[in-house]
């Protein structure tokens, strides 16, 4: 904890939970598709979709959507700005199971890409991924985060951790789940700083790694969006 | 931060010295960077502030938005400016809040208006510079590093008193230090301020940050400024500081689930309470 977090985040209103929190959510998620999202369905579950209205919830999921941090003040605007730029949005409540009651389920699409993306609002902004598509993840945004779709194999997790280790990138957090054994997996690896372009290259041409991409990290407010390559 | 509450009391001299040399023991830089964001802080305070004062513009859900300003543009009648300033910059922060402007949360969005309203509020009315608030900052972020590293400073899990009473206890001690007191009489302004908020309850109506949230703001923030005049005059908190937020991490405890921000007990469970909580979740 930074005396900057007592004192800290600098946030549109008015709850850290349902209204900064849903904010990062959104942002995420966001970040897990390379390009826009052009339509967005939003699955609000328990609180948030509860008093989702009065805590400005929906609005600051949209904002999230469209890149906008907690401080933003373009939050109250969301829906506007959405119309403006394109983005389709779906909202609604749905019964996402047990679950903490400030989750929601995020499903995003563009013209080549396809996600759903599920996080948690813990309370205080901060807040928790553990799903994309029907993969276990678990990353909060306070890192920056490395998600790496790849075959489940001996030897895959190394081959990160080894990439990593050479740029001299700190392994904060690493998770890994799969489908079924020797099927498909995904890591999400929290990173102390983002790994630099050429080893994102590098990892991304591996053998039996599909897919991946960086996050940036959400809490300290707006900065220079470091674009995966 | 490892020092405790008791041992910062101990320190000869500013609590804030004590804070930044702990802090920034070994990086003079760091220490630069984080004043620097600081002021930032004070600066946003500020903005939200005027904002709110001049603003009457109601919430997304109707109950609030108005009374910073009226409070603000009404008659004096207690020849007191301090204390309507107090309450009215409180209550400026906490109604931007509710308006989905941007606010500086301290440590919560719901207890954002008690620093400002103390320390701000203090300090235009004694015409102090905002510089003059730099170092009572660093005690009040100290201050509520200490709560959080013994609860987690939510009204979910200790109540109201775990917010309201952290930002009222990090104000008190700021608003001590900035009238020179030092570090013992900074330490015991926010532990009487916290050990006389032991027992408030998180209701808020609808489970929105508005009623009680905006005015609970300016019954604390003069609180706090109560509590700095105390220590400042030499009075102690009997028990000792780091006790008392044990005290209060215990008793958040035991407060049954309807009292913790779930809208089921106290003002949000009376039947004006729980009409708008039916209406704003029918008009999604």
């Amino acid at each position: 904890m930074s005396l900057l977090d007592v004192i800290g985040p600098v946030m549109v209103g008015p709850s850290s939970s349902h209204t900064a929190g849903a904010c990062r959510l959104a942002l995420l998620a966001r970040h897990t598709l390379k390009a826009p999202p052009q339509k967005a369905k939003l699955e609000l579950h328990g609180s948030f979709a509860k008093t989702g209205k009065g805590h400005g919830t929906h609005l600051a999921l949209v904002a999230g959507l469209l890149g906008c941090f907690p401080d933003d003040e373009r939050i109250p605007e969301a829906f506007d700005l959405a119309k403006k730029e394109g983005l389709e949005v779906d909202l609604g409540e749905k019964d996402l199971g047990d679950v903490h009651p400030n989750t929601v389920c995020i499903r995003l699409e563009n013209e080549n890409e396809k996600v759903s993306v599920t996080g948690s609002s813990l309370g205080g902004g901060l807040v928790k991924i553990f799903k994309i598509g029907d993969f276990e993840v678990n990353f909060s945004g306070s890192y920056f985060t490395l998600l790496v779709e790849h075959e489940d194999r001996p030897g895959m997790i190394a081959s990160v951790a080894r990439v990593l280790a050479d740029d001299g990138i700190n392994i904060a957090t690493i998770h890994s789940s799969r489908r079924k054994r020797g099927g498909d997996a995904l890591m999400s690896v929290e990173t102390d700083r983002p790994p630099p372009a050429y080893a994102l290259e590098y990892l991304r041409n591996l053998p039996h790694i599909s897919w991946t991409r960086t996050l940036p990290e959400v809490m300290s407010g707006e900065k220079e969006e470091s674009d995966d390559a | 931060m490892t020092m405790t509450l008791n041992d910062l009391a101990k320190y000869e001299g500013l609590a804030s010295e004590a804070i930044l040399a702990e802090e920034f023991e070994h990086s003079a830089e760091e220490q630069a960077a984080l004043l620097e964001k600081m002021r930032e802080r004070i600066a946003e305070m500020r903005d939200s502030i005027e904002r709110g004062l001049a603003s009457d513009k109601a919430s997304i859900t109707g109950m609030v938005g108005w009374n910073a300003k009226t409070l603000w543009e009404a008659e004096d009648k207690f020849a007191s400016p301090l204390l309507r300033r107090v309450q009215a910059y409180a209550m400026a922060v906490n109604e931007e809040n509710a308006r989905m402007g941007r606010i500086v949360a301290a440590p919560t969005a719901g207890s954002a208006g008690t620093l400002p309203g103390a320390l701000i509020g203090v300090a235009d009315h004694l015409e102090l510079d905002d510089e003059a608030m730099l170092m009572p900052m660093i005690v009040s972020a100290g201050f509520g590093k200490v709560i959080g590293n013994s609860m987690f400073i939510a009204g979910a899990t200790g109540g109201c008193q775990a917010e309201i009473g952290s930002s009222a206890a990090m104000a008190a001690a700021a608003v001590c230090e900035m009238l020179g007191g030092n570090a013992r009489q900074s330490v015991h302004a926010g532990a009487m301020a916290l050990m006389n908020t032991i027992g408030l309850v998180c209701d808020p109506v609808g489970g929105y940050v508005e009623v009680p949230c905006v005015s609970r703001n300016a019954f604390y923030s003069v609180h706090a400024v109560s509590s700095a005049q105390l220590a400042l005059a030499g009075l102690e908190s009997f028990i000792p500081p780091d006790e008392v937020v044990g005290a209060m991490a215990s008793v958040g405890r035991m407060l049954p689930p309807e009292l913790r921000e779930t809208g089921e007990g106290g003002i949000a469970d009376t039947p004006t309470g729980r009409m708008i909580a039916l209406k704003m979740a029918e008009d999604t």
